[in-house]
């Protein structure tokens, strides 16, 4: 044992404390990686305008466009004029201060949480942040990865640094082996509603155990991204050879003695035994369902085979209220099997579920099949990329002989910015990471569920799993 | 920014938990590139409800907000902050904040203040029962008064300090300017650059 055993999220803030806070005076960091898109961006540029500050590193910072981005005709004006402007805006602003920029048609355009670990930017060890708080994704590599508001946006581009608050740290022990499936995203639907959407509030929360170890890359993303939805500032996996072997050979992973260098520190990393954690929560992978949610908030979640909760069983009144809402909103009765909910329209995309993993399993799962019919089935990859790469395995040919629509990347119906969105009182089965009330359209109702109920559910009509395919 | 000590303005109830930045501004919202302008996004499809709290004449002027637990929860946007802060309030209470909320409300002058389940519930009663009732905000003492109520609230020194002293954020890093200089002189040479790009 190590004399002064640290966790993995403490050593990563160690190493890039550039001053340390006095009293109660928040640490300064150094930050290694800046991601940029247009949406939580243009208010910022404006600000160093203002301020006549240029941005201190453009070497540690990349732009791409996604949140406004269209799914179709990708080659024509955007026509909603807003977007375009926030577009335009981008466009401009990386130009006038040196900021690398993958613009819509570009073939490293995309998502940007997807798109940073596919160029290797994403690497263990670092501090990455960027004006979304899906920025947890990074940290399925060991990094400590954070959403930030468009003022700290600023404040990274003229510094370099952000001035943090200590965190808390939370160790989430998953155990076991996943039952077939049952995925990654089903891991954090449980634990969302096991801790609630403020359960993780203050902490950065590390996966760990066997479930987790056994896990790809691309299915840690899924469970780190969706940390903010428990309120978490942050969510990591320890770096081991899974993430080393994603890693490696990336364009812009460390080559030769840098990357015999890195991965001597990257090994240092994960957390020392004995090291202790301000709070624990364990998960039995054995046992755990598909899950899926019924409500507005991530939390509000259960087993596909259970049913729509009665408010009356919770104690909490802040909580039974908002179940109270969220059932008249979603429209639905307490009682109801999740499996009998009919749906309109499956969305299988968003920075949660769009990686080629994702897209490879849904596939497997609609191939030779056919459509329920009258629902709506749209697949989005999460970046030109991915697109690609899944036309080269002819994933699109099987999700168009499915009677899916097979789009261009970008965020789309996660939060409905684009053309991409629901109409009010349209139902929705989606592998995004937020059922809010009118996220993904005006008065829009949203059930989270993994890429395989997706699958299974775009077949049946009704949210299913694999399991119940047989037969059909 | 403005230095804030005491304020006073008209109390609005919000009886409701987990309100998220989805609910505060839409996404739809999000498309404008200027940092002013909000107001009409606040709260923008509960206000299509004619008996939405601020929907009623005596809260339309509202400047101090009362809200359940988890406020501020979900997307990162700042813009919620500054619908807040367009619309007219100066301050919002609840038992608890989402932390990239509370962390951007501070950058943006608007106080968020934590007040226990029972205070805020005992502060509803007392805005409902005499609506249009103003609330006075004292950052000083940390108190938050309400008619003959008055109520202690959490919110960290530092951010308190900057909020007294109406500091911005980036002039006071920059004044540790050398540090970082000599932080980035040992950074090593693994870590990520973005420029020359690689790839395609």
């Amino acid at each position: 044992m190590t004399q002064n055993p640290l966790t993995l999220a403490e050593k990563v803030w160690n190493d890039h404390l550039v001053v340390k806070g006095e009293g109660d005076a928040p640490d300064l960091l150094y930050i290694d990686l800046h991601l940029v898109h247009e949406v939580t961006s243009p208010q910022a540029f404006d600000g160093l305008r203002l301020a006549g500050r240029p941005v201190r590193r453009p070497d540690l910072t990349i732009a791409t466009e996604d949140h406004n981005t269209p799914t179709w005709d990708i080659d024509k004006p955007i026509a909603d004029p807003t977007s375009r402007t926030q577009i335009e805006a981008l466009r401009h602003n990386t130009k006038e201060f040196g900021i690398r920029i993958h613009s819509l048609g570009d073939i490293e355009q995309g998502i940007v949480h997807v798109v940073g670990p596919q160029l290797g930017l994403t690497m263990p060890g670092i501090t990455v942040v960027c004006g979304d708080s899906h920025t947890s994704t990074h940290g399925a590599f060991g990094a400590l990865a954070m959403g930030i508001g468009t003022s700290e946006v600023e404040h990274v581009l003229a510094t370099q640094t952000l001035p943090l608050k200590a965190f808390k740290t939370m160790a989430i022990n998953v155990e076991g082996t996943l039952r077939p499936g049952v995925t990654a995203k089903d891991i954090i639907l449980a634990v969302i509603a096991k801790i609630g959407t403020g359960g993780g509030q203050g902490y950065v929360l590390e996966y760990r155990g066997s479930a987790i170890r056994a896990l790809s890359m691309e299915a840690r993303m899924t469970i780190c991204n969706m940390s903010i939805e428990a309120g978490a500032r942050a969510g990591m996996v320890a770096p081991d050879e899974t993430t080393y072997e994603y890693l490696k050979g990336r364009p812009h992973a460390p080559e030769g003695a840098d990357w015999e260098a890195a991965v001597k520190y990257w090994n240092t990393l994960p957390t020392d035994e004995g090291a202790k954690f301000d709070a624990e929560v364990f998960l039995d992978a054995n046992t755990l369902d598909p899950f899926v949610t019924w409500g507005t908030n991530p939390g509000q979640g259960v087993s596909l085979l259970d049913s729509v909760p009665n408010p009356e069983n919770i104690e909490d009144p802040n909580e039974r209220a908002a179940a109270e809402r969220a059932l008249e909103y979603m429209d639905l009765a307490a009682g109801t099997p999740m499996k009998s909910i009919k749906v309109d329209t499956v969305f299988l995309g968003s920075c949660t579920n769009s990686r080629i993993e994702d897209l490879r399993a849904a596939a497997a799962i609609v191939e030779g099949k056919q459509k329920a019919e009258g629902v709506r089935f749209m697949v989005v990859p999460g970046s030109a990329r991915v697109r690609l790469q899944a036309e080269a395995e002819g994933l699109d040919k099987i999700f168009k002989d499915f009677g899916a629509e097979w789009r261009f990347a970008g965020c789309s119906m996660c939060l409905g910015m684009n053309p991409d969105q629901l109409a009010p009182g349209e139902r929705a089965a989606s592998t995004s990471n937020r059922n809010f009330e009118g996220r993904q359209g005006k008065g829009a109702r949203t059930h989270l569920v993994s890429p395989l109920v997706a699958a299974a559910t775009a077949i049946r009509g009704t949210l299913s799993a694999p399991a119940d395919l047989e037969g059909n | 920014m403005e230095k804030f000590e005491v304020f006073e303005g008209v109390g609005v109830p919000l009886r409701r938990s987990n309100v998220d930045t989805d609910q505060i501004i839409p996404a739809v919202y999000l498309k404008r590139i200027t940092k002013t302008g909000f107001e009409d996004a606040l709260f923008a499809s509960w206000r299509n409800d004619p008996e939405f709290v601020l929907n009623q004449p005596a809260y339309a002027h509202g400047e101090v907000l009362f809200a359940g637990p988890d406020f501020g929860t979900g997307s990162s946007r700042e813009h919620a902050v500054w619908a807040l802060r367009d619309y007219g309030f100066k301050a919002v209470f609840a038992p608890k904040f989402a932390d990239i909320f509370r962390g951007n409300s501070g950058k943006q002058g608007l106080v968020t203040g934590e007040v226990s389940d029972a205070d805020i519930e005992a502060i509803w009663q007392k805005l409902e029962a005499n609506p249009g009732e103003k609330a006075t905000v004292d950052l000083v003492a940390k108190e938050v008064r309400v008619a003959d109520l008055t109520v202690p609230f959490a919110i960290d020194e530092y951010t308190r300090w900057r909020l007294l002293e109406g500091l911005d954020d980036i002039g006071l890093t920059l004044r540790d300017e050398q540090s970082i200089t000599d932080f980035e002189a040992k950074r090593e040479s693994w870590r990520p650059k973005t420029l020359p790009a690689k790839g395609a």
